[in-house]
């Protein structure tokens, strides 16, 4: 469960035009903080924009008891909160979430992300490191070379950094679930699958990571979003589909998830 | 100074009650706030075997409100009367389930049941605007009202209130049947039905297409439905719509509501329906107004 306060932002950074990376300091929240989970950020005071925000957690350094967000401004709500000021509060409630990422000494393990899903994996990626998973292999697709972010924080993290971009003009070309593929089938042969595949990013990469997990009979970690209004668990309105039941059945993003393993929803 | 209120015969510690559909069946908040201090619960939308509700997206955001298009999820009365029931009890809080079914005999059959159990109350759903059958379709005239609420009457020993649709001409006439067929109390407004559509994608947001707009847009509509019902009718009347304060709660009441629901409020934060307990006795304060019932229904008109 989370909890509901009003939190100072003590550092903020442009990362790009419309991308912004928050820090707020709040040692309850890094101490509940788990990889995979989110903030529901009410803006404004008042009732307009009405609902929080859910914007996933990038980053928790307890040393400082920062918890770190980025957000990209797309529509009203965002465009007010990357106007708030080093100093101001901001009203949060978290962190939310019980599917969260399955941190754990992997031999092998693979990451991959596209465009703004990639913030919630570094936290994630950071987490493996220090459980002593010993190979994180990390793929990050981006449009094109404008779009690249976090390439730095991302290869600290990784044993492999992997970025690619869909017009080839930064690094490697093409999707970053080709290069996942390739890689499994090209270690397959010398026995070093990846136990595990944790993803986040748009749908139709989510798609493509759960059919080829389910191909190669890996299991698979598929953070998810949906519209949202509450975030915790009771308006039911973030639904996901479950695969394998004879019903049709649904689990909610901010209660069950928003991490959830890939063979257990329909996408 | 007395907050208590008698809604069709439920006994309440304040008037401050929490909607169906936005508070589940209170375990969630539970974690934030203490439910001790609500007059009352109504539980999410109750139907006899579990529905699974619709597609997503289910809802967006909209000026000062928000579109829902749930379709009723819910795990269905045995659940709710194993699991969550006996758990709800243990708080000092009025218990209402919110009952909904597509058919006059399911909603019979769940009263039967729900009559055997230790509820304080029912509130009859004919009004939810997200579901094919049932519901809505027996919501909106005189006689569709009558004829399912009279049914359930005749099995439902508890205090039977009857939660009302705004999609209407006149909403005094399903609050006139609700009366006539021996309800004791209505409740309204449930939400107006509306559409957001994606101009990049040029299809509605939500899966449904269609969906209930609730959230303080809607409240001086629901204020202006609560003060015609008061006048039409004689039994009390439960007020929503919009109330995200105690001092909106305040407005429902003078326009004649006996008691209020928090819905979409509580999205809002999880302590909106606490903090509005607070706010109506800063009122009677600021007021000296020693007994909450004296300000029930006395709006002066102009």
């Amino acid at each position: 469960m989370g909890i509901h306060r009003c939190v100072k932002l003590v550092n903020k950074e442009k990362l790009k035009d419309d991308i912004f990376k928050f820090s707020i300091e709040s040692e309850e929240m890094c101490n509940l903080a788990k990889p995979g989970q989110f903030l529901e950020i009410k803006v404004l005071k008042g009732i307009e924009p009405l609902l929080r925000r859910p914007i996933s957690i990038y980053n928790v350094d307890k040393d400082k008891n920062w918890l770190e967000f980025i957000f990209q401004v797309k529509g009203k709500g965002t465009k007010i909160l990357s106007e708030v000021e080093v100093g101001q509060e901001i009203d949060i409630v978290g962190p939310i979430g019980n599917g969260i990422f399955d941190i754990k000494n992997y031999e092998n393990a693979a990451i991959i992300g596209g465009g703004i899903g990639v913030f919630p994996l570094y936290e994630l990626a950071k987490e493996l490191k220090n459980a002593g998973t010993k190979n994180i292999n990390t793929y990050l697709g981006f449009r094109s070379k404008d779009f690249v972010i976090l390439e730095n924080e991302f290869d600290d993290v990784s044993t492999n950094l992997i970025i690619t971009t869909d017009d080839g003009s930064y690094k490697e070309k093409g999707f970053a679930i080709n290069k996942l593929k390739e890689d499994i089938e090209n270690q397959n042969s010398e026995g070093k699958v990846p136990e595990v595949i944790f993803a986040c990013g748009p749908l139709p990469m989510l798609k493509a990571v759960k059919q080829l997990a389910e191909e190669k009979n890996i299991p698979c970690q598929l953070s998810l979003e949906e519209r949202m209004a509450c975030g915790l668990g009771v308006c039911l309105g973030c639904a996901v589909k479950l695969s394998g039941t004879e019903d049709l059945q649904y689990k909610h993003v901010c209660k069950d998830g928003p991490v959830f393993w890939a063979n257990e929803v329909e996408i | 100074m007395n907050t208590e209120v008698n809604l069709a015969g439920i006994k309440m510690k304040n008037p401050i009650t929490v909607a169906s559909g936005t508070f589940g069946y209170g375990r969630e908040f539970s974690e934030y706030i203490d439910l001790n201090q609500l007059g009352g619960i109504i539980t999410k939308g109750t139907s006899l075997k579990p529905r699974p509700g619709n597609k997503s997206p289910r809802v967006c955001e909209t000026p000062a409100g928000m579109l829902n298009a749930i379709g009723l999820q819910n795990p269905g009365v045995e659940h709710f009367i194993n699991e969550d029931l006996p758990w709800l009890r243990k708080f000092n809080t009025a218990v209402i389930v919110n009952a909904c079914g597509s058919t006059v005999e399911d909603y019979v059959e769940l009263c039967k049941i729900l009559n055997k159990t230790d509820i304080d109350g029912v509130e009859l759903n004919l009004s939810c605007p997200n579901v094919k059958e049932g519901c809505l379709a027996f919501g909106t005239t005189y006689e569709g009202v009558k004829n399912v609420t009279s049914q359930v009457r005749k099995v439902l020993d508890k205090p039977l209130i009857v939660k009302l649709s705004p999609n209407v001409t006149d909403i005094t006439q399903p609050a006139k049947a609700a009366q006539d067929a021996g309800a004791d109390g209505v409740s309204l407004i449930n939400t107006l039905l509306g559409m957001s559509i994606d101009i990049h994608k040029r299809r509605p947001i939500l899966a449904n297409n269609t969906g209930g707009l609730s959230g303080p847009a809607i409240k001086p509509v629901a204020v202006r439905m609560v003060y015609q019902v008061a006048q039409a009718i004689d039994i009390p009347i439960l007020g929503l719509g919009g109330i995200v304060t105690g001092d909106d709660a305040i407005e429902f009441m003078l326009a004649g509501a006996t008691a209020v629901s928090i819905g979409t409020g509580n999205f809002v934060s999880p302590e909106v329906s606490v903090d509005a307990v607070k706010g109506v006795e800063n009122y009677m304060r600021k007021y000296n107004i020693d007994n909450i019932n004296d300000i029930i229904g006395t709006v002066q008109m102009n």
